[in-house]
């Protein structure tokens, strides 16, 4: 059987687009053998992260990365944008923060139904958010 | 725009079946054409079958909630039926609950409640 590549990059710019990645991420944590509760919550991720490049940077990317490690196996979702960047990296990270119209549950919500979760952005520069969901064998 | 999901009338019912993974603006959509049928029918009751959806995700959560409050302002009820184990159990992970929101198993069980309630 031919392995599928290991890191898998869609672009996002339109909503539709935002429904690509998330398929894209649900196929690989089924691929990989994820649950379904927790293929669930791979594509609950990247939506959330996809969305936000759509709403507040126009463009970016979302890049799906395999880990393999001996005792598991975890999907790095990767979403980068070139847009304005996040001012108050606190404040976005508290429940219910949103400067746009939203619930600002987008990235908290995240950071809780993932295993890791990183942010970097500096106003002007962008924003990296990076988490990584396991797979426990 | 191709419309996504169907509106179909039966009696004083709304019933919108959510076939496929929808957009942000295609669920913008059904929100803009389910409160212009409650009206232009005298809906009395609207049901949203989500069975076939396999992620909510706030934006879709915001926007479910949004419909069914607006509906009710017009003095109709809205059940949300076929939310899937999965999709219910990453919908409470991200916090994201339907508060006040009637939901029913199937869509059997969601005509039941309108018509028992």
């Amino acid at each position: 059987m031919q392995h599928p590549p290991d890191v898998l990059v869609q672009a996002i710019r339109y909503d539709t687009d935002v429904i690509s990645a998330r398929q894209l991420g649900r196929k690989r944590a089924e691929e990989l053998g994820f649950s379904r509760p927790d293929q669930a919550l791979v594509a609950t991720a990247i939506s959330e992260l996809a969305r936000n490049i759509v709403v507040y940077a126009d463009q970016g990317e979302i890049e799906l990365a395999t880990i393999h490690q001996p005792d598991r196996v975890g999907i790095k979702i990767t979403a980068k944008d070139r847009g304005p960047g996040i001012a108050d990296l606190e404040s976005a990270l508290a429940d219910g923060f949103s400067t746009g119209n939203s619930l600002g549950l987008g990235l908290p919500g995240t950071r809780r139904i993932v295993d890791e979760f990183d942010i970097t952005s500096s106003p002007g520069l962008g924003v990296i958010v990076t988490v990584v969901k396991w797979s426990r064998r | 725009m191709a419309v996504k999901v169907p509106i179909l009338k039966q009696g004083k019912v709304l019933i919108a079946s959510i076939q496929e993974d929808l957009s942000d603006s295609d669920i913008l959509d059904l929100q803009h054409r389910i409160l212009e049928d409650v009206i232009r029918c005298r809906a009395e009751a609207v049901i949203i079958d989500v069975s076939a959806i396999g992620i909510l995700d706030s934006f879709g959560t915001k926007t479910l909630s949004e419909i069914a409050y607006s509906v009710r302002l017009r003095g109709a009820k809205l059940v949300i039926v076929g939310i899937q184990p999965d999709v219910a159990l990453s919908m409470v992970l991200l916090g994201l609950t339907l508060p006040d929101i009637p939901t029913a198993l199937d869509l059997d069980r969601g005509l039941a409640l309108i018509n028992g309630g």
